[in-house]
Order: C-alpha cells, then structure tokens, then sequence
C-alpha cells in the first residue's frame, strides 16, 4: 500500500498507515506504550504526558537535502532534545523511537508520581481496583515509595452523583479528560466538562438534568481510574470475583456485543448479573454500548419472574402446575382448536421463532379443518422485513467505510432513540469522516443537528412524502435532490415506521428500495436499506416467520410467545403465553409458561442489519423456566412431533438449511473471531479501558436478496394509504419506553417513559 | 431574561464572530452586569441564547478569574500582590486594606459594599502599589489614597 | 534614536488622536500599502526588516506571515494584547497612549495575508485600555481607514476587540485562539499550526501588540531604515519594562543590543538607595534569574541566552540585595500555580506541590530534603509539559537554587525565620 509508512520501534520495523500515532503504531508490534488520556477510539489530546518517548528522525544535511548515512551506511537518526508524546507524534518514513530507554522510564516514573500526589489511598474500597489503569501502572512503571508529604495531599469531595447513573469521585479523578472527550466528540451530549483549572481542575456537570446521556456508563469504562462509577456497580463485586459470559444486547436492532458479569450470591444462593459491559466487535458496537443495554439487567433476576407453569383451576385463579400438566393440557387445547393463532414476540431468539414456525407450518393448520395463522407483535416491521432483507446494505459493509462521497438518507426514524450506537455511528460517519446526511422527518431529532438538508412532512405522511419525492410527481419543497443521491458514492438509507400503519411502512421500504434502485445503488456492497426495527430480534423473527396476513379478531386458540403486554393479540378463548412475567396479558391467560431469559441460555439473534450472531449463557436456568424453545418442542412432540432437539446449536442446523439467507451459518462460523484493531481488552487496561475483548464471536451478516444470484431487483410502487388514527397515536420511538423490563431495573426505573407520554425531543 | 434586557448588546456582539460561541465570554461579562455574578440564571441565560450546554459555559465561568461564581460586594477590589508590585509594598499594602476593610483577602464586608481580592500581575508594575476598583486601574496606591477612595466609594452607589 | 518608534506618546503629546496621530506620518503607511504595495510587498519589507515578535518567543515576524496560504479563505489576524506576564506593562502602554500605531499594524498585518477580519485579543483586565482602543478603532472607520472599500481600494477589513477573562495562559497563542473561540483557554496541539488552522481552523497570523506597533514605521520608512536599529539578529527597537527595585519604574525603549543591564537599571534611575542589585529577571517570571554578575549583558536576544536566560517580553524586574530569594522565587511559584490551566500532569501537580515546598520553607518547617525536592519536583517537570507555562514554572525554581542556594539553606537551618525575617527591604 502506497500510503504506508515505515519506522523503527525500539528497533524493531514496523509500518503503519500513514497518520498513525506512535502508541498505536508500536502497539501493531505488541509494544505498550502507557496512557491514560490517550484513547484509540478518542482524538489525541496529549494531556497526562504518561507516553514520552525518545523519537528522532532521519538527519538531513540542511545543504544537499540528502539523509546523511554514516560509514556504515545506516541512516543517521537525529533526536528529538525533548521527550515526545507518543499519542499526539504521528509516524513518518524513517522515525526512529525508543520506549525502553532509561530517559522514558524515569519520565513514566516522574508522570505516575506526580499523578499520585492528588490520588487517594483508598484502592482496598474502589471500585476500580483490579482492574485499574493507574494501579497497575505504578505497579509497573512507577515509583517505589511517594515523596509527597501525605498531609499536603488534597482532599476533593467523592460520592458525587453527576446523574442518577454515574457517581464522581473528585479525588480519584486524574484530569485525562477522557470523560469529557467521550460525551463532546463521540456522544456529542455535552453535559461533562472540566470546570476552574491548575489543581482546582475538576469534571462537572451543571446541565438540566445533570449528566444526562444515553451513553453515560461508557465514561465508567474508558477512565483510567475509580473516578467515575455507576450507580449500578458500585460497591457491588469486585471484577476479580466476577465470571464473564460473552452476549448480545438483547434491546436494540444494533445487537451491540457485550459481557455479562456474573457472580454467585450468598445472599439469594444463586447467580447474579453484577454488570454488563461492552465487548468489542469493530462491525457492530466498537467497544460502546447504550445505557439501556448496560443498566436494564436486573429484570433476569426480578422477583417476579415466573418460576412454574400456571394453571387456572376451578375458580379461574391461576396456580401452579406441573410442566406435564401444563404441557397436557396446552396440546389438548390445540389439538382440538378449529382455529389458532399463534403471536410471537420480536425479541425471541431465531431458533426459538424458528420451531414456533415449525409448528405453524408443520403441525398446526395441517388438518383441513383447522384454521391457523402466526404472527409477529409488534406487526409493522413484519410488513416491511422482506423489503429489508432483499435491499438491505451488503454482506461486507461497513461502518467505518461510511464516509467522504456518501450519502446517508434518514427518513422517519430517530436513530438514537431507536438504536442508539447506530447514532454513533452514522454521526461519525458524517462528522469526522464527511458522509452526507440527509434527514427526512415529520419532527426533530438529534440526527438533524448534522444534516446537510433537511425535509419535512406531517406526521404519518412519510409514505406518500417518500413516493412524491423519488418519483418527482409532485412538486416538493424542498425537494430531494436525485442527481446527489445517483452522484454519491453509496447510498444508505436508515428508516422507521414511526406514526405508520402497516400498508404505509410497506409502502414507504419499498419506495425507498425503488429509490435505490433507481439511484444505481441497489446491490453495491455498502449501499442499501438499514431498518430502525423495535427490537433485538425482529429481522430474525421476521425471518423466520415470513410474513402474515391479517390478524383474525378472534379464534379458539391464542398460543402467545414472548409478546409481553402487546395491544394487538385476537380474543381467544383459550390464551397460552409463554413469558418472563405474568404480564397484564398473561395474567389473562389461561396456561402461562416460564421462559428463560437471553442471559440464561443461548441462541442467536439477527441483527437490523442483518448480522446473526451467537449469545451465550452466563447465568443458570431460574428455577423451573424453560427455553421456548424447548417449551415449543415439548408442546410440539405432545402434537406428535418427533423433534429430539437437545438446544438451540441443533435447531440452528435445521434453521439455516429452512431459512433464506440464513445457509452455511453454523455456530462455530458464528464464533470465529478475526484480530480487531484497535485491539482492545487485553491485560492492558490502560490502552482501551474496561471493554472486553471478543472471543465468542464477530458474528456474519448474511446477504441481501439484492446479493444472492437469482434476484432481479425491480421498482415497484405500492399505494400509500393514510395513516389509521391508531397509527397516528402511537408514541415516537424512546429508548426508556420499554416499561416490562424497564420498571424493574434497579437505576432505570426513574427514566421509564409511560406508554402514552412524549419523551423530551432532541433539541 | 439576558436576552432581553440586552437584545441590542448582544445582537452586536454575536455580528463580530463567524461562531456564535466566540460571544460567550462577552455575554458572560453582560451577564455578570446584569445578574451581579454568574449565578445560574446568568449561566442558563447565556447559554439558550448561544445553543450550549449550560455545563460548557459553566466551566467558562470557572476558568477565568474574572467572571465571580459567588456574590461579590458592590466593589470588587483587586490588588496585585504578584512579585513585582511586592517588591515595592504590595504586601504590607495588602495588609493595610485587610484592616481598613476588617475583612481579609478573598472576603467581602458585611454591608456587601467591598469584595477584597488579591491578584496576579495586572500589567502596570510601574505604577505599584496598583488595584482595580471594578476592573477601573488605581494606580500608585498609598494607605492614605487608599482610605480616601474607599471614603468615597462608600458615599457612591453604582446599583 | 533620537525619537521614539514605539512610545510616541513620549515625543508628541496627544497622539492617540486620531487627528494627532495622522498629523505625525499616522496611517501614511496604511495609504502607502493599500495604494502603492501589492500585499507580498508588504509581507516582503517586513521579512527584510528581520522585526522579530515581541511577544516573548523572538520569531520573525515577516517569516510567520509567509506561512499563510494564499489560496484559503478567510484568513483571520489575531493580536495577542493579553499582556499578563508578571512585570510586563508595554503593551498596556501602547494600548492606551498610541492605539492608532497598534491599529494600523494590524490592519497593514490584515492587508499582507489579505485576512478582512482582526480580532486583538486583550486580557480583561484592560477594560480601560479597550475602551481607549474601541474609540480609536472607532474613529478609524469615522476617517475610512477600516471598514468596507477602504480609501477606495475595494479592501475591506473589519477589526474587533474581544476581551479575555483573567488567565495568563491566553497569551500562549494557541491558547489565545481557544479562547477567542469561546473554549477554555488551554493550549492545543501543533501542528496544525496557526498559519494553517488557527481561529476557527483557518489560517492565522498572530502577534503581539508591540511587534505590529512596529510595522507602520517599517512599511513607511523601510527595511534598511528599521535595521538601523538594533543589531544585525535582534534589529529594531524594543520596549524594555522596568519594574521592582529600581527609582524609576517604567518602560523604556532602547535599540535591541545597544545597551546593557546595567545602563537599563541606570535609565530607571538606578536603584532605591543605591542598594546593590541582587539578581535580574529578565523576562518575568519566566526566565532564569541572573546573579548580578551578568549586568553588563547586552539588551539582545541572543545575548541574553548567552548569558543563561532570555529576553522573552524584556520584563525586567530588579531585586536588590533587600530581597529575599526564596520568598520572591515562591512569588513567582505561586504565580504558575495559580496560572497553570490544568491541562498536563506535570504542570498541574508540579507547581502544586513546589508551592507546599516553598510554604513549608518559608514556614520555617522545612529540612534540606525539602530544598533537594524542589529542585528534583522542577526537574520532573522539565521538558515533559504540554506549552512553556509549565516549563516557565521551573525556571524560578532550578535558577533560585543555582544562583542563590545558600538563602533556601538559611531558610531550612534555622538562620532565618518567618518571625524574624523580613521578605523584602
């Protein structure tokens, strides 16, 4: 590659692209170079002064302009008379650096001293401890014993809260400013800030509400020391007590990778999530989460999680039943149903979606006589998840790759509120890399704050506004201009269905996927449609689902599945629900089955871009719940099955042999891993911060339809009908509405947004 | 409401820069004039009319000495006792205006008529002992100019 | 020199109006330029002219303004008048007593990087100064000398003053552009520098009030009539500022290597009492003192760095054998500390913990362990700190201890008490 460049790391070759910081650089060679303000994922600031080192470059004769060589003819190096910062110096043809020198390790050792003259003692109760930047580099770098009189130490104030989310500890706290950096250049909430200066230099916040950010518990991961804390962790466990299991956020269409802490309590003699926290996957999450995803956890421990079947008896009470009673009574009732319906929620695993079908396609409906039908609650993005699929982004786009000369078009959907470290990503995509953001949009969202243009219409209008402009039938204004769009170099388009029915999201996809088309960027590899889905789960379940016709108004048999309290459910009158909660709607039913939570068993999920990928157990099984999946086989053989599968990886066998798309995935493609850059939870904390690294898998996005060979893509205009008054009701997206899980969260509980309310719109 | 009271002052003030931002320590000065001090109206003002984070101007107000986070009296007054006032009395002078106020440096008198504080170097060395009254220079301070300015000041009203 | 270059105020009375100042060649350079120089010209005769910045760093002026890309737009002037190093008081002059000569720099600066808008930048705590320097600008646009279509040229050039708010470290440039940007002013990383993305990331030529004073006469009377002055490296005028024990404080501007520290301190009127001069710091508080053997150095760059310091801004203050070395070291100790933006580690934690040094010593508590780790606390900091502020810090302290180590060992023995003790005279 042409815009390589070469140097000598302790003498040790090495190239890097051009750009590169020294600590990255000698990073690529397995060299550590300590930091603490310098973070890869952050802009260099070259603040703590903790990665001095000696670096020279080829010495030129001022004369000839020539390298001068000596008798040997190696290149003179000529050395900087100052130590350098290794994260501000960027690498040139020839630089020579030096890191092992006695020069940078008496600096290391002045920096570290100087650093714990204002640092507490107080590591036997911080948080921290174990796994802390500062701890273990004076372990390796620094001085043996302080010479700084502990009396004059200065005593800052701790315990402060900066929110109801994160604490500060001002003592703690070592002014790397990377905090402030993270919520200024990445989150882009500016509610950290450094406030007086010199030694009186502290982190404050004085916004209204205070530190108030969707991304807040990733400022926890990236200081180097206790300073900051969350409300949720702290004082909790200590990390060395804490088993890790590698997961996926199971609250978003990002599918952001992440680690559940696990730690078996004495207390309630079982296992608890203590944390949850990032684990890096560059494709997906980089090394971020949402606040949502890290704090919604403790409903895997609720109290009132369902723990056996439930019957009712005589007296209409629901009362526990064995699972065999259960399971009798539910084949029973199906068996001899002249109509089911079956509703499955989009937060189940594929596998699970995937034998719920079976039933569906295999067992239930067989007979002439019986009427059965299946669906997904929420229905909308059922109507559109085909659209998604076939002109969804290639199988290899890339994130990252968004950038100068592409165009990102967001039409009805707010992507932080929806999925937000998507919003992270599309906004650096536009910000630091220079993408064109175009915004759509019958309201504000914080989106809109990059746009370079920006188009409105009324609520519930999205469709026939989408259909106007791309077939230019009707004057817009303003409109959109069509030669950009055919003139970028790729063209994603994010929706939502937000104030949609199902007829105006179907229409409005497939007018964007006309759009695509007739720009010339249906099939490029980094263009296509990127859907703001509800849920984790809702392109796999889509998929495996296929789509449905309308829902009956009523049947004989409701068979629900993970639907929590959706609205949208036929009047039945024998109700089966398969939950975590006796949910309003389960606690209707009349054979409610405990099932397991994603942190309790694994399975896969496909992401809003369509990446399957595994999640894997971190915590036992709760009491006598169930898979669904494994309630859905039991169920399943009753009707006479004979399904032996023994968990989800042999369902995914079949699945993916069934399913479009879904072919030549297996558990262990899903777990491969490939070297990510920068790399990022290791044993040096200091580099990447408390993220953990990736072992259990990248995951695959499969291929769109527009990839496959076969598929013809074709511009299709589907009507645009208004919005039903029920559509128009319905609440904007918020990232704090999802009350079932919500309201039993230990630190979210407050943020809850109730069903009906109006979350504060971005400004 | 800032926005208001200066609307003029402030329209001219955002003309002067291609950034709105760069007008926040100018408005932070009218806020200041308005509200006494920085309070957290003065903040939460300045920063609606420049679309900041009321936390970003906070940590303006806090970086700068000039802008007060606290009530101050009617008349801030600032001595310069930096090494080369000093070295022509600034200390001693210090001291003199600590008791003529009964307050030490850092305090205000009780009728909230004085604010006494010391500061670095202010730039006029050559007319030492040397003082702003409000960011107005007193040059070439004695004790005796001292008690005069302060009888005299205490027979004025700037509110 | 038989008349100021700089100081004018000394020769003609009133020159800061406008009306005065014009009656005295004022704005003639302003016409010369707009009409009869092509702004390569200008940028030409002021390279020639080898004015260096009088801001503290020395670097040509001229040199600086090349390094501006023609072909980005806009292009901004920054005058750095935050004037704040301790001892330092020319600027404060000028502004107040010759503003029209500081203007017409400036917009000669504007006219040869063709930038249409200047910001001069000065502390806040010359709120007076501005309002003398407002009004002048004031009158300039009155005469046609700023605004649109100057004098017919189709130039145009607007010039604001903005105000900081008590911090030191804005005269650090890049501090100064973070401030005039509405950030915090804390230095920032170059490159990139200024001259390609300074204020508002465009390009950038920024200079100290009296380094642009200088211009109008250089543009009027050129080059070869500027190096008359001064010696071949260090040509020009300088304003020297005299303060601390000397009769007659004030500023004083000399050919740059005419003179030497000793005639300075005679041109102040020697000092109070006679008394014998103890030490010398030639620019604040942030060069190296100099024992009184060096004052027979010449008033020069180089010379100065030759004799162990520098002539950054010329703030010359005197001390005399009244003073005490520690407790004047601890003034200018206290001064970084309370000026340090916090930034770096070293720079933060340095001057702070060198400050508990300096009171523990000066409290009489201090042991000879203390004096070493004043020393080694300066040495960790050296050459590790983000801007010079820190590395100014440890100036008082490594030259103190170099030149007058026996008054820390006085201090830590015993043979000298906060009780007994006086500080100065």
């Amino acid at each position: 590659m042409a815009d390589l460049v070469n140097l000598t790391i302790d003498g040790r070759l090495v190239a890097v692209p051009k750009g590169t910081v020294i600590v990255d650089a000698a990073k690529k060679l397995g060299i550590d170079i300590p930091v603490f303000c310098y973070h890869p994922k952050l802009k260099p600031v070259g603040m703590c002064r903790m990665c001095l080192v000696e670096v020279g470059t080829p010495k030129v004769d001022p004369a000839t302009k020539q390298v001068v060589k000596d008798e040997a003819g190696n290149v003179v190096i000529a050395w900087m008379p100052k130590l350098q910062t290794a994260c501000t110096t960027t690498v040139s043809e020839g630089m020579s650096v030096r890191t092992n020198t006695r020069q940078v390790a008496d600096a290391r050792e002045d920096i570290l001293e100087f650093l714990l003259t204002s640092h507490p003692l107080d590591c036997p109760i911080c948080d921290k401890g174990g796994e802390c930047p500062l701890q273990n580099l004076t372990m390796g770098y620094g001085p043996g014993v302080s010479r700084f009189d502990y009396d004059a130490k200065q005593h800052n104030d701790k315990h402060v809260p900066l929110g109801d989310l994160i604490f500060l500890d001002r003592e703690r706290c070592i002014q790397c400013g990377r905090c402030v950096r993270f919520q200024d250049d990445v989150a882009d909430d500016h509610v950290l800030q450094f406030h007086e200066r010199g030694r009186h230099m502290e982190i404050i916040t004085f916004s209204d509400p205070p530190f108030d950010s969707y991304f807040s518990g990733n400022t926890t991961d990236i200081c180097p020391v206790g300073a900051l804390t969350t409300a949720d962790f702290r004082f909790k466990a200590r990390p060395w007590e804490l088993a890790s299991a590698q997961s996926v956020c199971a609250h978003c269409p990002v599918g952001c990778n992440i680690t559940l802490n696990t730690r078996l309590e004495t207390r309630t003699g079982g296992y608890e999530i203590k944390r949850v926290m990032p684990r890096q996957n560059e494709q997906v999450n980089e090394i971020w989460m949402c606040d949502k995803g890290r704090f919604v956890h403790h409903f895997t421990r609720a109290e009132d999680r369902l723990k056996t079947p439930l019957m009712r008896d005589a007296n209409g009470q629901l009362v526990e039943a064995t699972w065999e009673d259960a399971l009798s009574r539910v084949a029973r009732e199906l068996s001899a149903a002249a109509s089911v319906a079956g509703v499955i929620g989009d937060r189940l695993p594929n596998e699970d979606a995937f034998l719920f079908a079976r039933v569906f396609r295999d067992l239930l409906g067989a007979a002439v006589q019986q009427q059965a039908g299946l669906f997904v609650s929420p229905r909308v993005p059922a109507a559109y998840a085909d659209i998604a699929r076939d002109y969804g982004i290639g199988a290899t786009a890339d994130f990252k790759a968004l950038g100068k000369g592409d165009v990102i078009l967001l039409v009805n959907g707010d992507v932080e509120e929806s999925a937000p470290v998507w919003f992270l990503r599309l906004r650096q995509a536009v910000v630091e890399r220079g993408a064109t953001l175009i915004v759509a949009h019958s309201r504000s969202t914080k989106m809109h704050r990059y746009a370079s243009q920006i188009l409105r219409y009324d609520a519930g209008q999205a469709a026939q506004w989408a259909e106007h402009v791309i077939r230019n039938t009707q004057h817009a204004t303003p409109p959109l201009d069509l030669e950009q769009i055919k003139g970028a170099r790729n063209l994603l388009i994010v929706f939502g269905d937000e104030k949609l029915n199902e007829a105006g999201a179907r229409a409005l996809a497939r007018s964007l996927a006309n759009l695509l088309i007739l720009a010339g960027h249906a099939g490029k590899a980094s263009s296509g449609l990127l859907p703001l889905y509800p849920h984790a789960n809702t392109q796999g379940v889509c998929d495996m689902v296929g789509r449905a016709g309308p829902l009956p108004e009523r049947v004989d048999v409701a068979w629900l599945v993970g639907v929590g309290d959706a609205e949208d459910v036929p009047q039945a009158a024998f109700v089966i629900a398969q939950d975590l909660f006796l949910t309003d709607l389960a606690a209707r039913a009349d054979v409610v089955l405990p099932a397991l939570s994603f942190a309790e068993r694994d399975g896969t999920f496909t992401s809003g871009d369509r990446r399957v990928q595994r999640f894997y157990r971190a915590l036992p099984p709760l009491a006598q719940a169930k898979p669904d999946w494994w309630i859905i086989q039991e169920i399943a053989r009753r009707l006479g099955a004979k399904w032996r599968y023994s968990g989800a990886e042999a369902i995914f066998g079949d699945l993916t042999a069934a399913v479009a798309g879904y072919a030549g995935l297996t558990y262990p493609v899903l777990s491969e891993t490939v070297e990510q850059w920068p790399p990022m939870g290791r044993a040096d904390l200091y580099y990447g911060g408390t993220v953990y690294d990736n072992t259990g898998g990248l995951g695959m996005r499969y291929p769109a339809g527009v990839e496959q060979t076969g598929f013809t893509p074709h511009v299709e205009w589907l009507p645009a009908p208004e919005p039903t008054v029920d559509a128009l009701r319905r609440p904007v997206p918020a990232l704090y509405r999802d009350g079932e899980l919500i309201r039993r969260s230990h630190v979210l509980a407050g943020h809850l947004i109730a069903p009906g309310e109006i979350p504060v719109l971005a400004k | 409401m800032l926005k208001e009271k200066r609307a003029s002052d402030i329209q001219k003030t955002l003309a002067k820069y291609p950034s709105k931002r760069s007008a926040v320590m100018p408005l932070l000065y009218m806020a200041q004039q308005e509200y006494g001090y920085c309070d957290d109206n003065a903040i939460r003002d300045v920063a609606e009319i420049l679309g900041l984070d009321p936390t970003e101007v906070k940590s303006i107000v806090g970086f700068y000495t000039m802008f007060h986070e606290e009530p101050t009296g009617q008349y801030v007054i600032e001595v310069c006792d930096d090494l080369p006032c000093a070295l022509r009395g600034a200390d001693d002078f210090v001291a003199h205006c600590e008791r003529r106020l009964g307050i030490k440096a850092g305090q205000t008198t009780p009728d909230g008529k004085f604010t006494l504080r010391t500061v670095m170097c202010i730039a006029a060395c050559d007319r030492a002992p040397v003082a702003q009254v409000n960011t107005e220079y007193r040059y070439a301070l004695t004790p005796e100019s001292f008690d005069q300015m302060i009888e005299e000041l205490k027979g004025q009203d700037i509110k | 020199m038989d008349k100021h270059i700089l100081l004018r105020d000394l020769d003609v009375p009133n020159i800061r109006e406008l009306a005065v100042y014009q009656a005295n060649d004022g704005y003639a350079a302003w016409r010369k330029a707009l009409t009869a120089m092509k702004p390569e010209e200008v940028v030409a005769v002021v390279k020639d002219s080898g004015l260096r910045g009088r801001g503290g760093a020395g670097f040509p002026a001229g040199l600086k303004w090349s390094f501006i890309p023609k072909d980005i737009f806009p292009k901004y002037v920054v005058v750095n008048g935050d004037e704040s190093e301790a001892g330092t008081f020319k600027d404060h002059q000028l502004l107040d007593n010759n503003p029209h000569q500081v203007i017409e720099g400036t917009a000669l600066c504007a006219y040869a990087v063709q930038a249409n808008t200047a910001y001069i930048y000065l502390r806040g705590e010359f709120l007076e100064p501005s309002r003398t320097l407002q009004r002048a600008i004031d009158d300039a646009y009155a005469a046609g000398l700023l605004g649109q279509n100057i004098l017919g040229t189709g130039y145009n050039l607007d010039i604001h003053i903005h105000l900081g708010a008590g911090a030191y470290i804005c005269g650090e440039e890049t501090a100064l552009l973070s401030s005039l940007e509405g950030q915090l002013g804390q230095p920032r990383l170059r490159p990139p520098f200024p001259a390609v993305q300074g204020l508002y990331a465009k390009p950038t030529v920024i200079n100290n009030v009296e380094t642009l004073a200088n211009v109008p006469p250089i543009v009027l009377n050129g080059a070869q009539w500027y190096r008359q002055f001064g010696t071949e490296k260090s040509p020009g005028t300088k304003i020297f500022c005299v303060s601390g024990r000397v009769n007659r404080p004030g500023n004083y501007e000399l050919p740059l290597g005419q003179y030497t520290i000793r005639e300075l301190i005679d041109m102040a009127g020697g000092t109070i009492d006679n008394r014998p001069v103890k030490g010398i710091l030639p620019a604040g508080s942030s060069a190296p003192i100099l024992p009184a053997s060096a004052l027979d150095t010449k008033l020069d760059y180089e010379s100065m760095q030759a004799a162990g310091s520098l002539l950054g801004s010329a703030s010359f203050v005197i001390l005399d054998d009244t003073v005490d070395i520690v407790w004047a070291a601890r003034k200018m100790v206290r001064f970084f500390k309370h000026e340090s933006c916090g930034k770096c580690t070293p720079c933060r934690e340095g001057t702070h913990w060198a400050m508990k040094l300096y009171d523990k010593i000066v409290s009489g508590q201090g042991s000879l362990q203390d004096v070493e780790m004043l020393g080694e606390v300066a040495n960790s900091m050296a050459g590790k700190c983000f801007c010079l502020l820190g590395e100014f810090a440890t100036s008082p302290i490594l030259s103190t201890l170099k030149h007058f180590r026996p008054e820390y060992e006085a201090w830590v023995s015993g043979a000298k008490t906060p009780a007994g003790a006086s500080f100065h005279t």
